[in-house]
């Protein structure tokens, strides 16, 4: 059954980091199959980065381009920062998964496809006129053939399961084959699998069947085919416990996290939306963490009812996608002129409009930054991967609540999706700060002040319950210290100046570089989920020799104070986005920094090879090529298929 | 509602040091002043009372009330209030909004906050007309209503605040307007009940669409025209001339004359406040044949919101110890050793 190409193969066991992308219809178990296979592969100690696809459809007609859903992983016996530029290993379940997904494979590479489903009907819808398995489509690599459904069927037959059920099992036979190839255990899945299935036990067996089965037929296999066991030593990692996390995990452990260690309940507001729901999920699951989850009637009602919570003494969150922060912008205007405390999380996705659902992209900055009516000072803050967001949410929580305004925590679908391994922190590493209420009147002569500021410029946070303390705040101009109506002009003048100082003044820490020197001939300046392939084409670069450094900002609103002194250390500064280049327009505004974009918008993460080329640009004695827009690289991870 | 104790105040202690900014003459300050009459007789404690509006005339009125107060934007109040609700349910919130608030911009989080049966009560003031923004005509404007939008008369069939209520799932219908004598004792009663409770309340605005009740609320011939609903009473008006009552043939309502004051003879239905189906043939009552239904018109208790939430909350929470550390460390691990 496995036949072998004349193409020049890629010899796996000399690499220190390979890239696995399983490809099929939407409805064939492949995020799962991903996920499985990442869960064994952080078993494993090698360190690991992943790239779910999958289209916007929850069930796509079987068998078409616009169904495919893909999982990539990278994985290696050293660093891994990004899902990597090209995969080394193809799994095409169908003719369109081949099709949508081999422009991608590495030449040399190896491509195995389940010739079950190469039937006339699949590559009809395919658009396949000829079948790829017969023509010379293939010929550039190395091609392992399996009836994939066959052996499922016969592998799961003493169950008697039917034939739609035994099928669903192929995933099980596919990640069987690849836990062989890459040298992984089976013990964990098969716990997995039979809590998965504790009442459904012949579902469970049958599973394990097939896992079994698609195992013992890589052992078989290599032998005689293309088929070789790569084995990956584990990388040497901070000695501690492990565990994998998506940003959406993350995120929802570090409001639980933040919330705890501020001593308040929390109350998160959320509407379903692609890719932020998923904070909404896990944390409807907290409950004994004094969550409480409202499922609002839409986004507005979302934040608003937050901001009710954050008034009577909770700690509000809201949490959505581009086109529904959009929605809440007013009641941020709210919560920043009343002076309350809340968390707005924004899962960014391609955009204007409902755009690219599922796709990435890091086009809500200046939505962040600047959507909002009036003058409406807000801090950002930008998670740069999975477990980097669990410390922002902490952050996120702690200056809400330190200086009584809203805050927006950017991540985007990449982060939201993706997962690392995650060294488990503790808890107690965090600092505890409880918030503090106003129990007592705090103005001359027994009155109340509600807008008399701290040093830091706080208003005092006044819970409804507590006696003697009434009264009135509202979406109004209201007078300094005493919050009455004032529409009078000193006074919008002075509290339009308050709400500005009070942002301004948040201490951000300072700036570092997080690789390189501190000045040079190139700052490679990054945020949010750029970090992985900045930080890998800034490595290679470096070690070429040349004068790079890579800056990640967290702190996108305030900026770091030193951000624009450290920039200045530098002849050149190259901003890599997932936009049109809109942190770029902020550096060059905030510090006069001459700030070149580098931009791509086809709801694509950078391939490192991209960027190392950019950077490049930089050295190669040719003056005024430098940045500009990244064109669309079909080959490099899973496009949408547009219909 | 949830006032655990009650506690003495006088009219006085509900008034703020702000000056009411209302047009003079306006309906808005009959309202307030039943509302800060009201207050005292309930026993309520200006600590745990919250007053939460939206935008417009209407929503001007917690900064009147020494209480808590949040004026926050337009048409969002009901949903501020289902958050403050969660966060704590002991206090005591009442919700404010206008026609164009709480049914054009806000019909979305009104229609939610009733169904969802969240415990507070919910004054709409209805004038019929936009009067902060100067005079345009409302979702609640009768057809013809000729404004700065609608110079030729407006053409679109009117919201019906009661009956969208009903709809939308209420548990408790009232309707009650300004300068009524009756104002406090529907205010009252829709504090006793558990749940969300909404008070339509005709409100003159003397600049836009003066006396647009009059037809019914002004006091010359108001018993011919106003029919006050009272549990377990005769639905009786004209003196008790006249009725309301089942027609057989059209299984709606007829007005029947009460002969020698033998109202049952005449058939004259007795108001049952929880009794949804006739409460729907009031609320869609026609002013002119009919006369206008006032009081509490439906009132038929269901779970409330919040405490289901907080008994929901408490049940999953059951046994399961708050460990973050481990709940950081869930799922599958593994460990690096040094």
């Amino acid at each position: 059954m496995a036949t072998q190409t004349t193409a020049p193969r890629s010899d796996l066991s000399k690499q220190d980091a390979i890239v696995v992308r399983f490809a099929g219809d939407s409805g064939d178990g492949m995020q799962l199959t991903g996920g499985q296979f990442t869960l064994s592969t952080a078993l494993a100690g090698n360190d690991l980065a992943t790239f779910p696809d999958f289209p916007a459809e929850i069930r796509a007609p079987q068998g078409t381009l616009f169904g495919v859903s893909a999982f990539q992983i990278n994985f290696g016996s050293r660093e891994v920062n990004t899902a990597g530029d090209a995969p080394d290993v193809l799994v095409a379940m169908n003719p369109a998964a081949l099709k949508v997904n081999l422009g991608a494979l590495k030449p040399g590479g190896l491509v195995i496809v389940d010739t079950g489903e190469f039937t006339k009907r699949n590559l009809d819808k395919a658009k396949y006129a000829v079948s790829p398995l017969e023509d010379d489509t293939l010929a550039p690599f190395d091609v392992l053939e399996l009836d994939i459904s066959a052996l499922t069927i016969e592998a799961v037959k003493p169950f008697g399961l039917g034939n739609k059920d035994a099928l669903r099992c192929k995933n099980m036979w596919t990640l069987g084959l690849a836990l062989w190839m890459f040298d992984r255990p089976r013990g964990p899945l098969k716990d997995w699998l039979n809590a998965k299935f504790a009442k459904k036990p012949d579902i469970a067996a049958a599973n394990i069947a097939a896992l079994d089965a698609g195992h013992a037929y890589g052992e078989t296999a290599e032998l005689a085919g293309p088929l070789r066991q790569v084995h990956l030593d584990p990388v040497l990692s901070e000695p501690g416990l492990y565990r994998t996390i998506t940003g959406a995990e993350a995120v929802s452990l570090g409001l639980v996290a933040g919330a705890r260690l501020l001593r308040l309940p929390m109350f998160f507001g959320g509407y379903p939306i692609t890719p932020a729901s998923a904070i909404l999920h896990h944390l409807a699951r907290l409950k004994e963490f004094n969550v409480t989850t409202f499922q609002a009637e839409d986004e507005i009602a979302a934040i608003c009812a937050a901001i009710g919570a954050s008034y009577a003494g909770s700690l509000g969150v809201t949490s959505s996608s581009g086109p529904g922060i959009a929605l809440k912008g007013e009641a941020m205007g709210l919560a920043i002129m009343t002076e309350l405390p809340l968390v707005i999380v924004n899962s960014q996705r391609g955009g204007p409009s409902t755009g690219l659902p599922t796709k990435t992209e890091q086009s809500d900055l200046y939505q962040a930054v600047y959507g909002r009516n009036g003058d409406a000072p807000m801090p950002v803050i930008a998670a740069c991967s999975p477990s980097d967001a669990f410390e922002c949410a902490i952050e996120a929580c702690k200056i809400a609540v330190d200086y009584m305004t809203p805050v927006m925590l950017l991540t985007d679908g990449y982060i939201a999706n993706a997962s690392e391994p995650w060294k488990v922190p503790d808890p107690d590493a965090f600092e505890r700060a409880p918030a503090q209420f106003l129990e007592a009147k705090n103005g001359p002569d027994d009155t109340l002040l509600p807008f008399k500021r701290d040093a830091k410029g706080a208003r005092p946070w006044i819970k409804p319950g507590t006696p003697g303390l009434m009264h009135r705040i509202g979406g109004i101009e209201k007078q300094v210290d005493t919050g009455h109506i004032d529409y009078a002009p000193d006074n919008h003048q002075a509290m339009t100046d308050a709400r500005k100082n009070k942002i301004g003044q948040i201490a951000v820490p300072d700036q570092e570089v997080c690789l390189g020197e501190t000045s040079g001939t190139l700052a490679v300046v990054g945020w949010g989920s750029t970090y992985g392939p900045i930080h890998q084409a800034v490595s290679r670069a470096r070690a070429k020799g040349l004068s790079v450094s890579h800056i990640h900002v967290r702190h996108i609103w305030p900026l770091p104070a030193n951000l624009g002194e450290l920039l200045d250390q530098f002849d050149h500064v190259l901003m890599p986005e997932m936009n049109t280049g809109q942190f770029k327009t902020v550096i060059r505004d905030q510090f006069l920094i001459d700030a070149t974009p580098l931009t791509k918008t086809s709801g694509q993460p950078f391939a490192i090879a991209e960027m190392e080329a950019a950077i490049v640009k930089y050295f190669d004695g040719e003056a005024g090529n430098e940045g500009g827009e990244v064109p669309v690289n079909d080959g490099q991870l899973p496009s949408p298929v547009g219909e | 509602m949830n006032a655990p104790t009650k506690i003495e105040t006088t009219l006085k202690d509900w008034e703020t040091d702000q000056e009411v900014r209302w047009c003079p003459g306006c309906g808005d300050y009959a309202i307030l002043k039943a509302v800060q009459r009201t207050l005292p007789q309930l026993g309520c404690d200006p600590a745990n009372t919250v007053f939460v509006s939206g935008i417009g005339c209407s929503s001007r009125f917690p900064y009147y009330i020494e209480s808590y107060g949040f004026h926050t934007i337009h048409g969002r109040a009901p949903a501020v209030a289902t958050g403050v609700k969660l966060a704590n349910p002991d206090l005591d919130v009442w919700l404010v909004t206008g026609d164009g608030d709480g049914l054009s911009i806000g019909g979305n989080h009104m229609m939610h906050v009733l169904r969802r049966n969240v415990n507070m009560q919910i004054m709409l003031f209805n004038n019929e007309i936009y009067g902060l923004t100067k005079g345009q005509y409302s979702p609640t404007s009768r057809i013809g209503t000729s404004s700065p939008s609608t110079p030729a008369g407006s053409i679109d069939s009117p919201a019906n605040p009661c009956a969208f209520a009903l709809g939308a799932g209420a548990r408790f219908v009232a309707r009650g307007f300004d300068v009524s004598k009756n104002l406090p004792d529907v205010l009252k009663a829709a504090h006793a009940h558990q749940g969300a409770a909404f008070i339509e309340i005709f409100q003159n605005c003397i600049v836009y669409n003066k006396d647009v009740f009059n037809d019914f609320a002004a006091p010359k011939g108001a018993d011919d025209r106003q029919l006050w609903l009272e549990h377990g009473e005769p639905m009786l008006f004209a003196g008790g001339a006249k009725g309301l009552a089942i027609d057989m043939e059209t299984l709606d309502l007829k007005v029947v004359d009460v002969v020698d004051g033998d109202w049952e003879a005449a058939g004259v239905l007795r108001h049952n406040v929880t009794n949804r189906t006739i409460a729907h043939m009031l609320v869609e009552l026609t002013f002119g044949p009919f006369p206008m239904p006032l009081g509490v018109i439906y009132d038929d208790p269901a779970p409330v919101f919040e405490q289901a939430v907080t008994a929901e909350n408490r049940r999953l929470s059951e046994g399961k110890e708050p460990n973050l550390a481990a709940l950081l460390a869930k799922g599958q691990t593994w460990t690096v050793e040094a």
